[in-house]
């Protein structure tokens, strides 16, 4: 199309492509401006409002829950009450207690996992990406095999070999995991080794690990944090998941596991739905929070997508492919013609 | 130039990008006008708008630019005011185009063929058996083998690609044709041999050119009348001859100097010190002002009208406006 | 060519890899690996069961690697011995049994998500920054992030359970034996809705946010432009042009998204007590049936490259590019 000196997008983007390292300031304003956008984002400060409430939930359960989780407290299957608001289970347990306990196991597992994903996926993506030849072709086949083996059965596995716990559940997803941010880390990786801050670093004859780790790994924070997003969100799910079909160790008390001991006791055949809704709701509203989190990431540094949200502000609708005519309503009198 | 005897007038055209930091005018209040069989040039730096006219004039520019006002006259018709099948209507079978860049321009999953017979079968409403028919001849017109109707465009070499689309553009022998920069991607030769086939192509079937290019002497070789743009606006219209001959307004002289001339003696050259204005900031008066070695006092408080300094030779500059002060008042002064 | 020799090749490298994890989880568990399955049984296994066990897995006192090709060879053979939990049936039987319901459920909800979620994102980036355009992408997300079982159990309760309008479980009535007639055909169709529902629900919003980002970033190349400025319709642009190049992205990423699909498929499966691969894998997990977990888990893979390489032939046959000259 036109010029890129003449496209307005284009020209917002080429200032996130300032030289990382000369001038300090505006190099943390280039690799970290994603983040103040962030803050200004609803969809992100929603999601980040719901994240937060979460971690805040899970690191005061003692003192927000009345009861102990596994303690027997009243009459099974109790509705919804001001003395247990959120009910009781099948064996007479109250459900709000386990709803907040359950957020302690159910996020300490998906940011463990969450975590080692990231790192591991960072070491295999950008070694294969900075090194390249063999090494990339090894590491690439061994990513591409992880990520077609489907995950989940061989989770159930696993499962029935190993004895799990909570440690051997964050090891196992990690192993199973890692591919998908490794793949798109190597990738971005091999786009950034081109760029010529990165070759004038190689050329003056900068060490592997300060260009991997000062050079090329900043300029991808924002990637890598909705990639660890993303494998929180896988976590949190498969870990729900194996709960819930029993093949955890079941007595720690995660949102999978609640909903297992619903469904053993027949929750819902009896009516009782409030043993579902609460553990259910809490999965899908973390793992939305994360979702639009990430989602207001990819609006604000995929420029194409930026350019067209700010076209979204300016026509509410675009169904024919021409440019729209806005005259200025004093014109179009004076010169008729 | 009578309005009756031009093809398409282009008047007054203004376009903007709307962007977070406020519009960005990217053409300011452009007039022009191309007669039947002619070539007019545009010409001038990257960003100057040429690129921003060309696809104005078939209001496939993308959001966020918008035309905010003037008028677009092809044989009668203002293309402005033109609803959607109406466009349809005028896209390719008045105007047709040639893009920037073929590698691009051309859909990776379709042949060449389908690519030029849709649009023959959209608006001819052609059998499918006529229309590849017709593709086939329009290949033999760009001098592309007939076998390759049937190749992908990752399978023909850039100065394949390039006639492609100059096929495609001919497609329905329309009697004007944009140019945008058509020959930019390829090397000289090549370039060359494009280039003398168009004109060769035009003589035979008659057509119009709004021929854009950065490159001087491209420019003034092929074309018939020459428009110079400086930040959104022309500034000198002219003769293609007298542009390069006898330029007027001092951006065109030092765009003149900053390319070599492939006859004629040897110059020095000199180039246009400093660089384009911020299009979101321009300066006041006389865009031009900031880089010009002949500013005066007016020029950053005014901004000069295009007047005629000679035959068929206009202007914008305040040196040739010697009988006083009359901007036109749709400009708007500072 | 080629493009789907390499791929072909790819999947018998993952194949090989998850056969040889087949072999080397139950030598990975700490301690003595056939006693420690073994003594899980706890005398519960008749002798000819426990050589069945024993000549599935390939454990006698020959070297590992040994073992290792006396399995591959059974393995590619088709013989992964004898289930335990049906003996004396062989795994492959009772995996046979499973195959067509989970193929069925899962080639259903996978087509529909995908065709209808590739449909909403075109229309949603033709008509971005519009209401629907707004609320959609947002209210999908939410969808999608509901654990796949999850939205089953609450589908069973209230569409199967309080309205009564779906059956609870199975594949099909109890009452019926499966033939080609309609009071079968129609049963099966009424069983497979919930679930199938529940994959959709979950499942389409990664396809309508994929395709609709790609669409935004097609929508940008210089060949729409072409195509608009030819004066073609706008529908011919959209499909023709944009969404045909928009698809192709997409589509690789459907061979991940298959896996991740399976996955929820499993535990719908069990839900509904379907009778699929994935109820029956969760069954052979309780009951401790090594052979069959291990079966099924093999039959899932396969299956999953099997796709993976159907999409690439598909791949090929749009995308001119990768067909090599």
């Amino acid at each position: 199309m036109q010029e890129h000196a003449n496209d307005p997008a284009a020209l917002v983007l080429s200032e996130d492509k300032a030289k990382p390292t000369s001038q300090p300031a505006s190099a943390f304003a280039a690799r970290f401006g994603w983040l103040i956008a962030i803050l200004r984002n609803p969809k992100a400060l929603i999601g980040l409002v719901i994240m937060v409430v979460f971690v805040f939930t899970a690191a005061f359960a003692p003192v927000i829950a009345r009861h102990d989780p596994n303690k027997f407290v009243g009459r099974p299957h109790q509705a919804p009450s001001a003395k247990h608001w959120f009910g009781t289970t099948g064996q007479g347990k109250d459900v709000f207690s386990q709803t907040v306990w359950g957020a302690r196991t159910s996020l300490m597992v998906g940011f463990g996992t969450g975590l080692l994903v990231t790192l591991l996926g960072i070491i295999m993506g950008m070694t294969a990406g900075y090194f390249g030849g063999w090494i990339d072709d090894v590491l690439s086949l061994l990513t591409n095999v992880v990520l077609i083996i489907p995950g989940t059965p061989l989770l159930a596995i696993m499962a029935a070999f190993l004895a799990p716990g909570k440690f051997t559940i964050i090891l196992v997803l990690s192993v199973i995991g890692w591919a998908w941010p490794a793949r798109v880390l190597r990738s971005q990786t091999l786009s950034l080794r081109t760029k010529d801050f990165v070759a004038s670093s190689i050329v003056s004859g900068e060490g592997h690990f300060n260009i991997i780790f000062r050079e090329i790994l900043p300029n991808m924070t924002s990637l890598i944090v909705s990639g660890m997003f993303g494998s929180i969100i896988y976590a949190i799910g498969a870990e729900t998941g194996l709960s819930f079909l029993g093949l955890t160790n079941i007595s720690d008390v995660t949102w999978g596991s609640n909903l297992y001991w619903a469904q053993n006791n027949a929750g819902l055949l009896v009516g009782a739905w409030w043993t579902i809704v609460p553990s259910g709701l809490c999965v899908a509203l973390i793992a939305f929070a994360l979702a639009m989190i990430n989602y207001a990431m990819d609006e604000i540094t995929n420029p194409r997508l930026r350019a067209e949200k700010e076209l979204s502000n300016v026509f509410k609708q675009r169904s024919t492919l021409a440019t729209p005519v806005v005259r200025a309503a004093k014109r179009g009198v004076a010169d008729g013609r | 130039m009578q309005p009756n005897e031009a093809l398409l007038t282009v008047d007054d055209l203004c376009v903007e990008y709307r962007t977070p930091r406020g519009p960005v005018r990217a053409v300011d209040h452009v007039s022009f006008s191309i007669a039947h069989g002619e070539v007019f040039g545009l010409a001038g730096e990257s960003g100057s708008g040429k690129s921003t006219i060309a696809h104005a004039i078939m209001r496939i520019l993308h959001p966020p630019a918008v035309i905010t006002g003037g008028h677009v006259n092809f044989s009668g018709d203002d293309v402005l005011e033109m609803d959607g099948d109406e466009l349809a209507r005028f896209r390719w079978r008045d105007v047709s185009m040639v893009f920037q860049s073929a590698m691009n321009a051309l859909n990776p999953v379709m042949t060449i063929g389908e690519q030029i017979c849709d649009v023959i079968q959209c608006h001819l409403r052609l059998s499918k058996a006529d229309s590849m028919d017709k593709a086939a001849h329009l290949l033999d017109l760009v001098g592309i083998e007939r076998s390759r109707l049937a190749a992908y465009p990752h399978q023909l070499s850039g100065g394949m690609r390039q006639r492609a689309v100059i096929a495609i553009a001919l497609a329905l022998n329309p009697p004007l044709m944009i140019m945008d920069e058509p020959t930019t991607a390829l090397d000289v030769v090549v370039q060359k041999e494009i280039l003398q086939q168009i004109s060769d192509l035009k003589d035979k079937m008659g057509f119009s050119i709004l021929f854009i290019t950065h490159d001087m002497s491209l420019m003034v070789e092929f074309s018939d009348r020459i428009g110079i743009m400086y930040a959104g606006e022309i500034v000198e219209t002219a003769d293609a001859h007298d542009v390069f001959n006898n330029p007027q307004h001092p951006y065109t002289r030092g765009l003149m100097s900053s390319f070599p001339s492939l006859v004629g003696p040897k110059v020095k050259l000199t180039g246009i010190p400093g660089s384009p204005p911020d299009m979101g900031k321009p300066p006041s008066g006389c865009r031009f002002h900031p880089r010009c070695d002949q500013a005066m006092a007016i020029c950053s408080l005014q901004r000069p009208a295009l007047r005629e300094v000679a035959p068929v030779h206009r202007a914008a500059c305040h040196l040739y406006e010697l009988t006083g002060v009359t901007p036109r008042t749709e400009r708007g002064t500072l | 060519m080629r493009y789907v020799l390499r791929r072909i090749g790819f999947y018998c490298v993952a194949a090989w890899a998850s056969l040889t994890l087949n072999f080397l989880m139950p030598r990975l568990m700490p301690g003595d690996p056939a006693s420690t399955i073994f003594a899980r049984y706890r005398g519960q296994l008749r002798p000819e069961q426990l050589e069945a066990m024993k000549e599935a897995f390939g454990f006698n006192d020959a070297p590992l690697i040994e073992q290792y090709f006396g399995y591959l060879s059974h393995a590619v053979r088709g013989d992964f011995g004898i289930s335990i939990s049906a003996f004396p049936s062989p795994v492959t039987t009772v995996i046979g049994s499973g195959l067509i319901w989970t193929l069925l459920i899962g080639i259903t909800a996978l087509v529909i998500s995908f065709v209808l979620g590739s449909m909403l994102g075109i229309i949603s980036a033709w008509k971005r920054g519009s209401k629907l355009d707004n609320i959609f992408p947002p209210l999908l997300i939410f969808l999608g992030s509901f654990p796949f079982f999850w939205l089953a159990m609450v589908a069973l309760y209230v569409l199967g359970f309080k309205a009564g309008w779906f059956p609870l479980r199975h594949a099909y009535s109890d009452r019926l034996t499966p033939a080609f007639t309609w009071p079968f055909i129609s049963s099966v169709i009424s069983h497979l809705i919930l679930p199938a529902l529940s994959i959709i629900l979950v499942s389409i919003g990664g396809w309508v946010l994929g395709m609709r980002n790609t669409m935004i970033n097609v929508l940008g190349e210089d060949y729409i432009t072409l195509a608009s400025a030819k004066g073609l319709s706008t529908r011919r642009v959209m499909f023709h042009y944009a969404a045909r190049n928009a698809l192709l992205p997409n589509m690789t990423a459907f061979g991940m998204a298959l896996g991740f699909v399976l996955g929820g498929q499993i535990i719908v499966e069990t839900v509904f007590s379907y009778p699929g691969l994935g109820y029956l894998l969760i069954r052979a997990v309780s009951n401790l049936d090594y052979p069959l977990m291990q079966g099924i888990f093999l039959m899932i893979t396969l299956a999953v490259l099997g796709a993976n390489l159907i999409v690439d032939l598909l791949y090929v046959r749009l995308d001119p590019r990768v067909r090599g000259s």
